[in-house]
């Protein structure tokens, strides 16, 4: 791949309402034809972000650059970007051809070439056949792919999606993120992606960004963000995540650390610099967690549990696990029939373990 | 209550609503000048209506200022009904809340109050006070007719046409008014209907000149019964029960 | 571009604006500002400031006139509340699909002539009647009753005529209520009259108060309803103050009379917006009840 290029910068972007500092000094990058996420809970100013993108809202400071020009003082009507709203938004006086005709039209583009583009615009969402119908004829899932083909047939050089499939059903759900990423893949299309469903960000995004309270939390790819959270809030956004308290005994260099938890010392890894005596954070996800029967021979060390409560999830069995310190961990194990080592009972005392380096280690945060 | 007693009591309201109505109605082609037998039928008060001069000058009058009051009214009605719906701006509670008083404003204090300022700004009583006059009783029912409709919609849909491209007017133009337009169209019916029909605002501020139906039809029924006034009744009732049929028409047809 | 956006946003303001300032704001001020002012032949109105207008209203003469005309609007709306309500309630338990059918059935002689049915009435009652004709033909009466030009007829036209505006706004209280509530009442082991008392009536008092603001107050002005079924000595506070205003030519004094109606239309609106924040409901009376 070669070395991907700016095509969007958003920066020192700063907003507030009344009282309330939605965006502070937020800096942004996105490449040209990556699939880009804003994942954040509800009110983490992601959708304000998204919205000065397309010139909807003002910005109070700060710039926004497309392409290297100033795009600020451009009203949204002006800006080679299109939207396709949380809500869809179609106009429902129009059928579906007119609906995705309506930005060719207002930019003027000569009438013999807006109906071969609007009927490959439909094809690509396989909505051929609907073109003359109304939107109120459509199923959500139809009317979401006319409100995407609407946008894309403007070929605009930035596409920013809200909360687009929020409003669809999880199976409908499901198929429409791959309809998505391949839609995207074939049009060479930055996408602009917002949303509060983690599980969404990373099916489907070349990077996502973390935002809380107006900031960026955590940049990077999906895995990244999965596996070394950088802090103890995307730790916890991204999935289910145990919390263990540490402190440092003994700094060996090189980010490995011995560590006090739960009562033994272990040898750790972590991104951060730390000092003898700090407060850490060890954080382990459910599915790394090892749960054992505690007569076996265990050759490394291990935390000793008590099953306190067994959910079976169809594809996982979930144990949550009480440690003599009061901390309650979850374990996530594949579920397995032919292994009879799996079969715990409620109350029994178990091992805990983890493959060394999984874990997350991060200043202690209350 | 049991639903015998419920049907029987609304059946009895509405029939006693209906009753006058039907009893002009029938009446208007009743040969019998004064209404007491069925005298056989007749055409006869409509042909003496239609050969009065006087109360023909009337209706023209009347259909002349009832559709540039609804029109006007309907014009700065709909704008405003899209301002108020679209636009932040100062006053704006202001002017929600006139409207609203000016619907609520017993038609009486309208009158005089209009016919007060009419004096004080000079304006002399005739053709130009019913029109200001009349436009001013029917703005708030465009305007809250409009909005209404507007209220109804997804207005994210403003901000999508304006993403695609859509400048002000063209949004106004392709978006907000062919959405509006049954709203606007039945607003002015509404209006046209109320225009023609009103008698306490146009009684204070028409003038010696000006004739119109609905007051020429109040001085006759004072002095007595006059078999044509029947006919021109029936007339006003039925292109008013006509045209709002056709404005509730209007708004229910893609609901 | 963007000065396109100011001027669409000017005219669509503006217009409304100036025009509802110049045509009702600022008359009723006028009004106010005539009411305490001195009657002149010659320039209608003149200086100098006072209230002889309000002590004149005091006259006995005066004062019985608007007692009457008062009584008779109070009546018509006390007998709109006893038929309306009911009449909202029925409507409302009738299935969805009937409802608005039966609404509009209500509303539609709104937008017809009042004074033509107000006429229609008239020919109802008259001593040549229908009504009569029909006592006489049974055999009940041997002469016709007097119903035209009493008090009785007036209150009765007043009703015919109004009758849709207090319908309409108890109606879409009604329809708002939650049936729930009535559900859990009767839990509660709430009887039917104790239920319509603690929880019909007081969630929809502000319909109650709108339906009534809107039938005694046009009915307080109605004067060609008195004129034609009243007679000349039952009037109404619209027939004093047309009077006032195009025969004997005292504004002042005619103003004076509107001034009264203004005051009671501010009360009742208070009222309103009471009993809507008593009710928590965002106030403001719903524009699709027109």
């Amino acid at each position: 791949m070669n070395e991907p290029r700016a095509l969007l910068n958003l920066n020192h972007l700063s907003k507030t309402y009344g009282s309330n500092r939605v965006l502070d000094n937020f800096d942004l990058t996105i490449f040209d034809g990556e699939f880009f996420t804003l994942l954040g809970p509800s009110g983490c100013g992601k959708t304000t972000v998204l919205r000065m993108i397309a010139g909807l809202e003002d910005t109070d400071t700060g710039s926004i650059q497309l392409d290297g020009q100033d795009i600020g003082q451009v009203p949204a009507e002006k800006r080679p970007i299109n939207t396709v709203f949380q809500s869809y938004a179609l106009f429902p006086h129009m059928t579906v051809f007119d609906n995705v005709a309506f930005g060719l039209r207002m930019s003027g583009v000569a009438k013999e070439e807006i109906a071969p583009r609007v009927a490959e615009a439909l094809e690509m969402v396989r909505l051929g056949d609907f073109a003359q119908r109304k939107p109120a004829q459509l199923s959500g899932g139809q009317q979401q792919r006319v409100a995407i083909a609407r946008a894309v047939v403007n070929r605009p050089k930035l596409l920013l999606l809200d909360e687009s499939l929020s409003a669809l059903d999880y199976k409908l759900r499901q198929q429409m993120q791959i309809e998505l990423k391949r839609l995207q893949r074939k049009l060479g299309i930055t996408f602009v992606y917002v949303t509060h469903d983690q599980e969404e960000a990373l099916s489907m995004s070349d990077r996502v960004v973390v935002m809380n309270k107006g900031k960026v939390q955590q940049l990077g790819t999906p895995r990244e963000i999965y596996e070394q959270p950088a802090n103890l809030f995307v730790a916890k956004f991204i999935g289910e995540i145990n919390q263990l308290d540490g402190e440092i005994v003994a700094v060996d260099g090189n980010h490995e650390y011995e560590v006090k938890v739960e009562g033994l010392q272990w040898r750790l890894h972590a991104e951060h610099n730390f000092k003898a005596g700090d407060k850490v954070n060890v954080l382990l996800r459910p599915e790394d967690v090892r749960v054992e029967y505690i007569d076996d021979p265990h050759p490394d060390q291990y935390l000793v549990g008590e099953v306190v409560e067994r959910n079976y999830k169809g594809k996982t069995l979930d144990s949550l696990i009480r440690l003599p310190s009061g901390i309650e961990v979850i374990a996530s194990e594949f579920f397995d029939e032919d292994d009879p080592s799996f079969d715990y009972s409620l109350n029994q005392k178990v091992a805990i373990k983890w493959v060394p380096g999984w874990e997350v280690v991060l200043p202690h945060e209350v | 209550m049991a639903p015998i007693f419920r049907w029987g009591f609304m059946g009895l309201v509405l029939t006693l609503i209906y009753i006058p109505i039907l009893v002009l109605v029938v009446n208007s082609f009743n040969a019998s000048k004064y209404g007491i037998k069925w005298g056989g039928f007749t055409f006869k008060w409509y042909e003496k209506f239609w050969n009065n001069d006087g109360l023909m000058t009337a209706a023209l009058n009347s259909l002349t200022v009832s559709i540039v009051a609804a029109s006007v009214a309907t014009v700065i009605g709909t704008l405003a009904a899209v301002a108020l719906h679209r636009y932040q701006f100062k006053g704006k509670a202001l002017l929600s809340s006139m409207v609203f008083v000016s619907m609520l404003t017993p038609e009486i204090v309208m009158a005089i109050s209009l016919l007060i300022v009419f004096m004080a700004l000079g304006i002399k009583l005739g053709f130009i006070s019913l029109v200001i006059g009349h436009i001013t009783f029917c703005l708030p029912f465009v305007i809250v007719a409009v909005y209404s409709r507007l209220k109804g919609f997804d207005m994210k849909m403003l901000e999508a046409a304006r993403d695609l491209g859509a400048s002000e007017s063209s949004i106004f133009w392709k978006i907000i008014l062919p959405l509006a337009l049954p709203a606007i169209a039945s607003g002015w019916l509404l209006s046209f209907t109320l225009s023609l029909d009103d008698v306490i605002v146009s009684a204070f501020v028409t003038g010696p000149g000006y004739e119109i139906l609905p007051l020429k039809v109040y001085s006759m029924v004072r002095v007595g019964v006059s078999p044509e006034v029947n006919a021109i009744s029936t007339i006003l009732l039925v292109v008013s029960l006509v045209l709002v049929v056709i404005s509730q028409l209007l708004l229910r047809e893609d609901k | 571009m963007k000065s396109s956006v100011g001027q669409f946003r000017f005219w669509a303001i503006g217009l409304a604006s100036v025009w509802l300032t110049l045509f009702v704001f600022f008359p009723n001020l006028l009004v106010i500002l005539t009411s305490f002012l001195t009657r002149d032949p010659q320039a209608t109105v003149s200086l100098p400031i006072n209230a002889d207008s309000y002590v004149r209203t005091l006259d006995l003469l005066y004062l019985q006139v608007l007692w009457d005309s008062l009584r008779m609007s109070l009546l018509a709306m006390v007998f709109c509340l006893v038929v309306g309500y009911p009449f909202a309630m029925a409507i409302v338990s009738l299935p969805k699909r009937w409802q608005p059918v039966i609404v509009f059935l209500v509303i539609l002689p709104f937008w017809t002539n009042s004074l033509v049915r107000t006429y229609a009435i008239q020919f109802i009652l008259g001593n040549q009647g229908i009504i009569n004709k029909a006592l006489l033909g049974l055999g009940l009466i041997d002469k016709p009753l007097q119903l035209l030009y009493t008090q009785f007829a007036v209150i009765l036209g007043l009703c015919y005529i109004l009758l849709p505006f207090m319908v309409l706004p108890l109606y879409s209280a009604l329809e708002k209520l939650d049936v729930r509530l009535h559900h859990a009442a009767k839990d509660l082991g709430a009887g039917p009259l104790s239920r319509f008392w603690h929880i019909t009536v007081p969630l929809t008092s502000p319909g109650i108060v709108a339906g009534c603001l809107m039938v005694l107050l046009p009915a307080m002005g109605m004067f060609y309803i008195s004129d034609l079924l009243g007679g000349a000595k039952n009037l109404l506070l619209g027939n004093v103050i047309k009077t006032q205003f195009l025969h004997t030519r005292d504004w002042p004094f005619g103003s004076a009379f509107s001034v009264i109606l203004i005051v009671l239309l501010g009360f009742m609106l208070w009222l309103y917006f009471r009993a809507s924040r008593f009710v928590s409901k965002q106030g403001g009376l719903n524009g699709s009840d027109f």
